[in-house]
């Protein structure tokens, strides 16, 4: 028996937090809780991604084997806190002026990440399972939170079906791969896969519900009809926290149930993620073009972006991964600061959620259009932001697998992909604005705002710092 | 003669409760409670399933398991519940088909 509880500390560590806040939020008085609770979450945050272990020492397992503390694991978490962190501090005012940064928003938040640091550290189908679904229970909460917008509970509702019908799939595909494995144990169904014993027809069927349960969580097509309503219909910090940190776990998710365990079978799961790659970088770009709405866009762009997180993945090798892992974290900073923008030219009554919103920002204000510029550049890919290094090196990845046409595929969807991008800069620079409100803000997230947009372009000058450190975290846990 | 009740037997019975449900989803436009029951009923296929390779691998890691899923579905069909009322309360209806302001 092992159970070295010693290493789920740093989920422990949130889980107890989070019990004190509720505390905190019961007691307060209504004029100071919304700055304690603040203060707490970001306390919280910081604890918890100063807990997480060294990532460069081997694979340590707890609980007999069902949760596994490595390199990949270490360094998603710290990037989870910090999404949601930098999410906190932008949101914050937003959600103040529309009475939802309560107890529960902080709450909810905290216990998705809860879910999501359990989902990265999965090295069995319950813990995997239960990660998931605390995940999206919480999700699924904080997009209903807004109890008075029609829009808000329509998408929570879409939302909750379609994600309660792709645990269904996944677990129903769970359930044949135990049945022809028989085991939960992520290393044990890898060993039986490897040896090719049990039954192949029932893992190979169990497998096809298995990607397409990933599938919808990950919002790929065929199974993103919930992405761009969720986005649209949800309130743009919900919207920011769900496009962000769930993308991250998501990618741990994939690569430990068909990196890991079901690697025996890649020759099976890489031809789904060839289809699933084709249809989300063609439907996600194409579609976003027709889109007035900027969260609708980012949603169908949020698409596009995991067409090419795929294509990392189905090379199947280490680089493959690592460089998806790459792109996953750079995408999460890259859509913080495009949500960060929205909510920052949002005031009272009014979010600057259109297309039309942003023109003429220019002349409003050249410094917030130079940072969306960027923003929108990382986006497309054009370098020298961060966005064209991830692309780069998940291509290459795919490359050295021999899926040349695939990348072929790939390179002209992204340039299709940039008409959409550009136009928001043409936007901004060339059309004279309609709303001609002074941008405010609060002085807090437009400065780092400014720190988000500058490190996407730094990271896009020396980018071989973060994709060293992905290298290593795969590397060691692999 | 009683013929044998084998493995095969219950995993078809649970493949044709998991086809129901997932039909159900697809097919109906007319109430969300019955979505939310088609999404019970996949939980229940797939914890026959897990039921049934449990007894015939003879480990019990399986049933283990499906106590988590009960445990899931309870919380999950609570939150489905209460965004039920929320959207009855903001749309005064709970027709699928009324459902379409956005659209994916």
């Amino acid at each position: 028996m092992n159970h070295n509880i010693i290493l789920a500390l740093p989920e422990v560590t949130l889980l107890i937090l989070i019990g004190g806040i509720m505390m905190v939020d019961l007691f307060s008085a209504p004029e100071k809780r919304a700055d304690r609770l603040m203060g707490l979450a970001v306390i919280t945050l910081l604890i918890v991604g100063a807990a997480v272990y060294n990532p460069f020492v081997e694979a340590r397992f707890a609980f007999n084997g069902m949760f596994v503390v490595d390199g990949m694991a270490a360094v998603l978490k710290v990037a989870m806190a910090a999404c949601l962190l930098i999410g906190l501090l932008y949101s914050r005012d937003h959600l103040e002026k529309r009475g939802l940064f309560t107890g529960e928003y902080v709450m909810l938040m905290l216990f998705a990440l809860l879910g999501m640091m359990v989902m990265v550290s999965a090295n069995n189908f319950v813990t995997l399972y239960l990660g998931l679904e605390i995940q999206a229970l919480s999700v699924y909460a904080l997009v209903a939170l807004q109890r008075d917008s029609a829009r808000a509970s329509e998408a929570a509702m879409k939302y909750f079906i379609l994600g309660a019908l792709a645990s269904g799939l996944l677990l129903y595909g769970i359930s044949m791969v135990y049945g022809a494995t028989g085991s939960l144990d992520i290393e044990q169904v890898a060993k039986s896969v490897g040896f090719s014993q049990g039954n192949t027809a029932l893992l190979a069927f169990g497998l096809v519900f298995v990607v397409a349960g990933l599938a919808f969580k990950l919002g790929v097509v065929p199974f993103h009809m919930w992405v761009p309503d969720v986005y649209h219909g949800a309130a743009t910090p919900t919207t920011m926290l769900l496009s962000t940190a769930p993308k991250i776990a998501a990618f741990a998710f994939i690569v430990r149930i068909l990196g890991d365990g079901l690697a025996g079978m890649a020759g099976d799961w890489q031809l789904m993620l060839v289809f699933l790659a084709v249809l989300s970088l063609a439907i996600g770009n194409i579609v976003a073009i027709a889109q007035t709405n900027l969260k609708r866009m980012l949603a169908y762009s949020t698409i596009s972006h995991m067409g090419f997180l795929v294509l990392g993945i189905l090379a199947g090798t280490n680089n493959g991964y690592s460089s998806s892992m790459f792109y996953v974290v750079t995408y999460a900073l890259t859509a913080l600061a495009s949500f960060g923008m929205i909510l920052l030219l949002s005031r009272e009554g009014f979010e600057a959620e259109n297309l039309e919103d942003f023109k003429g920002l220019n002349q409003r204000s050249p410094w917030h259009a130079f940072l969306m510029l960027i923003v929108m550049f990382s986006l497309a890919g054009i370098p020298p932001t961060v966005g064209f290094f991830a692309k780069l090196s998940v291509l290459q990845a795919a490359l050295e697998a021999g899926w040349v046409w695939l990348v072929v595929f790939a390179v002209l969807m992204s340039v299709i992909g940039a008409f959409y991008y550009l136009r928001v800069v043409k936007l901004m620079y060339m059309d004279a604005p309609v709303d001609t409100a002074p941008i405010g803000g609060n002085a807090v997230a437009g400065s780092l705002l400014t720190v988000n947009t500058f490190a996407l372009l730094l990271l896009g000058l020396l980018p071989s710092g973060l994709l060293e450190l992905c290298r290593r975290a795969i590397a060691a846990s692999f | 003669m009683i013929a044998q009740i084998t493995l095969s037997h219950y995993l078809v019975l649970s493949a044709i409760l998991f086809s129901i449900s997932v039909a159900g989803i697809f097919l109906n436009r007319k109430n969300l409670i019955v979505l939310l029951m088609c999404i019970e009923l996949m939980l229940l296929a797939v914890n026959m399933n897990f039921i049934a390779f449990s007894h015939h691998l003879q480990d019990i890691a399986g049933q283990v398991f499906v106590f988590f899923i009960l445990t899931v579905a309870a919380a999950e069909s609570a939150i489905g519940l209460a965004i039920l009322v929320v959207l009855f309360r903001n749309l005064k209806t709970i027709n699928v088909a009324d459902i379409d302001e956005l659209k994916g």
